[in-house]
């Protein structure tokens, strides 16, 4: 059964790998039933399947089923240096193995990583039964497969750098279950329900890009498997977040269409502007922390021992200093009443200056946003909250700030939450609006249609056919 | 009650004194629910509540202050609360129990200070087993979540271990491979020696930073069950309640507050006082007698916190912390006990007669666990009998316990000092045996011979012939003596003093409590010192710093 996997690991000649997989392998298709999407198991979905690392060779077109999906095990090409290039041991070769002395700091990158991959598909399986179209459906199960082909992709490397230890832990990446009572996802923000489309639209949006940002920084790292790894999975990212950055796009473009008209959006099943921006709130906000601690000892020990790179650490454009151990990071925080400059070694710093980059996107995505509200011309713009606002973790904890990142009361902390985020009225009305609609070219009234099909086919073709 | 001096700074070298007594109303850390039969003891650390500045107390990291009020809540169970069977240690934070002594607290420590925490800490725990054995509270861990380093060393204290299995959190002992140091606060003994863990199974434990979780956390014997997080609280709750005794003395008494005042130079408790001399380095640690051996009540507890034996023992337990703690330099501590002897035999006859009552026993304990604190303490002790001196029974114990005992031998000022069966096996130290047989070590006779049940009293050429004492000069040149052994003791090299004392205090067999603190003493302390760990380069001195350790590789 192991011949039907994809890969360019040199599979059939690694007993090694293959051991491993044969008992991992069916607890997987296990979990893909059970956790995968809810239903829909019978039916044919136009899917890409990654079946070569060669140009196009990631995007191979078919027509499948969701338990026959083939997911494949994938590393980029070899990288143009073979030398490190940041932290303590810059310009030694390379480490194709798991060097000793960090094992643990990479089984637990590993780990961490891997655990968001199948939580994201749990967190997912009930969407398909409220899809507003085809071609939206489809991109949801395309989400999926690749995100438990993520899980492949790191389980591939406890397989075949951590021997047993990692084998243990691959099936517990199986184990462990989104918002499971007693055994949850590591990561807080991936044990709640992604409980309607507007806000996976808005997961794939700000937390996949999350994701992209933790695996561009593990891209750059020491342990080559590991870089290539994860910058193969870039590129699915990429399509992750393009799904969420034009859904949400689509949502806006037909709340503006309906004002422009003098239609209240609340009135004719669609989403009033005022809800969509408490969802960027929501979803952006509890993506902040899912970067850690600003100041983290951890973030300089995965940068000192070169596990763990800034974003594009390796573009000199961005950055001249590999080593980061002199000068600080700067950030002003409230504290005692004023405002204080903060300095955090750069090297303690990693996780904000990775947060920065992240804001930076973010802030341009919600620009192309506000480009189709200006073409509505209808008077309104979003925003994207500060890094400061409704923070449990790191620097900006402590001392509550606002939306505009000005420091205000517990209290009007919790009145700013209560008009910021949405509320359960908000939640209702967005779930009113989630009548799936599955006749092909058709898309359903809270969300303006797509520009184009994908894969080669018009809008209107039947992604899915059911069965 | 007189009111405390607290605030007055005289703490040494080290700045702000340190607070060593407290009570459950003023916790900041721990919040002890008593619900019958059953205790909780739930560790929530406030983060910025360290006893120090410079480091937070994130994810129930501990300094001393926290274990300051763990000692403390262990002592009251005792006391307070003898309805309770069984305690269940556990923590307030959701997916952490407790991750260990706080290493930012330690890397600014100095290294005296870093040792006396780890030994206080260890007391703590033993006092925690002891309870288990002697007092019938069985201390129950329930890991909630995380339990790392010195989290766990606190569950191993614990008779029984249940590990929350959330696939997730896991038991570690991340001190080698994090900080180049050990697990030394009794970690790795009581894992082989307490628990049986496998010699091979413990070596990949204990470098395995992330530890162990789940079911083969239970088969390497690291823990004894796991339970689902669902099931979590029932699971605990029902264990606790099968491990409830039925037959438990019903009313405790109250712990009041010492009788404590603190000057430049001095603490007076009511029949203790500590004073000392800064500029010799030498303490004086006078014990005073009883004013009365009234008969105790029908209900001995009745006696309360006030009686004679129990708020000596008390006060001579403070002032040992405080001497270690907030007293770094003092070197020689001489030890006086002044009052009536007649009256304090009295009090030995009253505490041996009801030495079942379970008042007078957890008297009796606690004296044991202060006379243990006092052979600990890395301080030479010299006991002095003078005129006028009361060491009889147990008040002799502690001149006992000390290096050496100097008795004046005066013809116009008869003095004497007086053994009673309780120093034949009341006070056990750490290694089992009694002070006096660990004397004679040579001739377990010779104990015989001294017919403890008579309460026999010894002039000092009696004492001096039966081997009690070290010297026993006459009244002409007692002075001289005195100061001359006293100044030259001084004098020498504290560390190789604090060696050489251990070595000779602990004759006899090992326990795992000698071997725990022979350990710390040694090997623990000795990591602590060494570049590897405190260097520039070291382990301990980078962890969470943006540059990596360096080792020196050469093995000793
Ligand atoms: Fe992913
Ligand atoms: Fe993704």
């Amino acid at each position: 059964m192991l011949e039907a996997i994809p890969n360019n690991v040199n599979l059939s000649d690694d007993p090694k790998l293959q051991r491993a997989l044969l008992r991992w392998q069916p607890q997987f298709k296990e979990w893909w039933l059970d956790m995968g999407p809810d239903g829909f198991q019978k039916d044919e979905i136009y899917l890409r399947t990654a079946v070569s690392v060669e140009p196009g060779g990631w995007a191979h077109w078919d027509t499948v089923k969701l338990p026959d999906y083939r997911f494949g095990i994938f590393l980029a090409g070899p990288r143009k240096l073979e030398e490190i290039y940041f932290g303590d041991n810059i310009g030694r070769k390379l480490w194709t193995q798991v060097p000793g002395e960090f094992r643990k700091e990479l089984r637990r990158l590993i780990v961490t990583q891997g655990d968001t991959e199948p939580a994201s598909v749990e967190q997912q399986r009930q969407l398909g039964k409220t899809a507003p179209s085809l071609i939206d459906l489809r991109a949801l199960f395309q989400v999926n497969a690749e995100e438990a082909r993520h899980l492949w992709a790191m389980v591939y490397l406890l397989h075949s750098h951590f021997g047993s230890d990692g084998r243990a832990e691959a099936e517990e990446l199986l184990q462990r279950r989104s918002g499971h009572p007693d055994h949850p996802r590591i990561l807080q923000a991936f044990n709640k329900p992604i409980r309607d489309w507007l806000a996976f639209f808005c997961f794939t949006t700000f937390t996949d890009r999350d994701g992209k940002f933790q695996l561009a920084s593990l891209a750059e790292s020491s342990f080559d498997p590991l870089a290539r790894t994860t910058n193969f999975m870039l590129t699915e990212e990429a399509f992750h977040m393009a799904t969420g950055e034009k859904g949400v796009g689509r949502v806006i473009e037909r709340t503006a269409q309906l004002m422009r008209a003098g239609t209240d959006p609340a009135a004719v099943g669609a989403i009033p502007l005022g809800v969509i921006q408490k969802y960027i709130n929501e979803w952006s906000s509890a993506t902040f922390d899912l970067f850690g601690a600003e100041d983290s000892s951890n973030a300089a020990t995965f940068f000192a021992a070169g596990l763990k790179g800034r974003f594009q650490e390796g573009s000199d454009k961005r950055y001249a200093d590999h080593v980061a151990l002199e000068g600080a990071y700067e950030a002003e925080v409230y504290e005692g009443g004023h405002w204080t400059r903060k300095e955090i070694p750069k090297r303690r710093a990693m996780n904000a200056y990775l947060l920065d980059a992240y804001e930076d996107e973010c802030r341009r995505v919600v620009g192309k946003w506000n480009k189709v509200l200006e073409r509505y011309d209808i008077g309104e713009t979003l925003t994207l909250p500060s890094l400061r606002f409704n923070r449990k973790v790191g620097i900006y904890s402590d001392q509550p700030y606002d939306a505009h990142g000005q420091p205000i009361t517990r209290a009007a902390l919790d009145a700013e939450i209560e008009r910021l985020l949405p509320n359960p009225d908000d939640y209702a009305l967005v779930e009113r609006c989630m009548v799936p609609v599955y006749a092909p070219g058709k898309v359903a009234n809270w969300i303006a249609p797509p520009d184009k099909g994908v894969g080669g086919k018009p809008a209107d073709f039947a992604y899915v056919r059911f069965h | 009650m007189t009111s405390a001096i607290l605030a007055q700074p005289a703490a040494g070298q080290s700045g702000a004194v340190i607070e060593t007594q407290t009570h459950p109303g003023q916790y900041r850390h721990w919040k002890l629910r008593c619900e019958g039969p059953v205790a909780h003891l739930i560790m929530d650390v406030r983060e910025d509540a360290g006893l120090h500045p410079g480091y937070e107390l994130r994810l129930n990291s501990y300094d001393l202050g926290v274990d300051i009020e763990l000692a403390d809540a262990v002592t009251r169970l005792r006391f307070e609360h003898p309805e309770v069977s069984v305690v269940v240690l556990t923590s307030g934070k959701d997916n952490v129990f407790c991750a260990g002594a706080n290493i930012f607290m330690l890397r600014q420590a100095s290294h005296p200070f870093k040792v006396n925490f780890c030994k206080y800490t260890n007391e703590t725990r033993l006092a925690m087993e002891e309870a288990t054995r002697e007092s019938g509270q069985y201390y129950l861990a329930a890991l909630n979540g995380v339990c790392s380093g010195g989290g766990y060393e606190l569950a191993l204290a614990c008779q029984e271990i249940h590990l929350i299995d959330d696939r997730s959190s896991a038991v570690s002992l991340p001190e080698a491979p994090y900080l180049g140091v050990l697990p030394g606060t009794g970690g790795l003994t009581r894992v082989v020696d307490k628990r049986h863990v496998r010699r091979d199974l413990a070596d990949v434990f204990a470098t395995l930073a992330e530890g162990v979780k789940g079911q083969r956390a239970k088969e390497w014997k690291l823990v004894d069950a796991v339970h689902p997080k669902s099931q979590w609280s029932a699971a605990i709750a029902r264990r606790a309640q099968e491990l409830v005794k039925p037959g438990r003395p019903q009313r405790g008494i109250a712990l009041e507050p010492l009788d404590k005042r603190r000057e430049a130079d001095r603490i007076d408790y009511s029949h203790v006082t500590l004073s000392v001399d800064r500029a010799a380095r030498t303490a004086r640690l006078e014990l005073r007698g009883p004013h009365t051996a009234a008969p105790l009540p029908a209900e001995p507890a009745q006696a309360g916190s006030r009686w004679y034996p129990l708020a000596l023992f008390r006060e001579l337990d403070d002032a040992l912390v405080e001497l270690r703690l907030n007293f770094e330099t003092i070197g020689v501590l001489t030890l006086h006990a002044q009052g009536d002897l007649d009256k304090v035999l009295a009090v030995d006859e009253l505490l041996a007669r009801h030495r079942h009552d379970w008042f007078v026993r957890e008297v009796l304990l606690l004296m044991r666990r202060t006379l243990k604190r006092l052979d600990l303490t890395a301080r030479s002790v010299f006991a002095l009998v003078e005129p006028g001196s009361c060491f009889g029974g147990f008040l002799c114990e502690p001149a006992l316990a000390a290096d050496r005992i100097y008795m004046i031998d005066d013809p116009h000022q008869p003095t004497a000092l007086a053994l009673s069966p309780l120093n034949n096996g009341s006070f056990p130290m750490g290694n089992g045996l009694a002070r006096l047989a660990q004397r004679f070590l040579d001739d377990p006779a010779r104990v015989a011979a001294l017919q403890l049940d008579t309460r026999p009293r010894f002039s000092p050429q009696e004492a001096l012939a039966a081997g009690l004492v070290t010297a026993a000069p006459d009244s002409l040149d007692w002075d001289d003596e005195l100061r001359i052994a006293v100044e030259e003791r001084a004098s020498l090299s504290p560390d190789a003093l604090t060696g050489m004392e251990a070595n000779l205090r602990f004759a006899g067999p090992e326990t795992m409590e000698t071997k725990i603190f022979g350990r710390l003493s040694a090997w623990q302390n000795w990591i602590f010192q060494r570049p590897n760990a405190t260097g520039e380069r070291g382990a301990l001195s980078l962890y969470g710093e943006p540059a990596s350790p360096e080792f020196d590789p050469r093995r000793t």
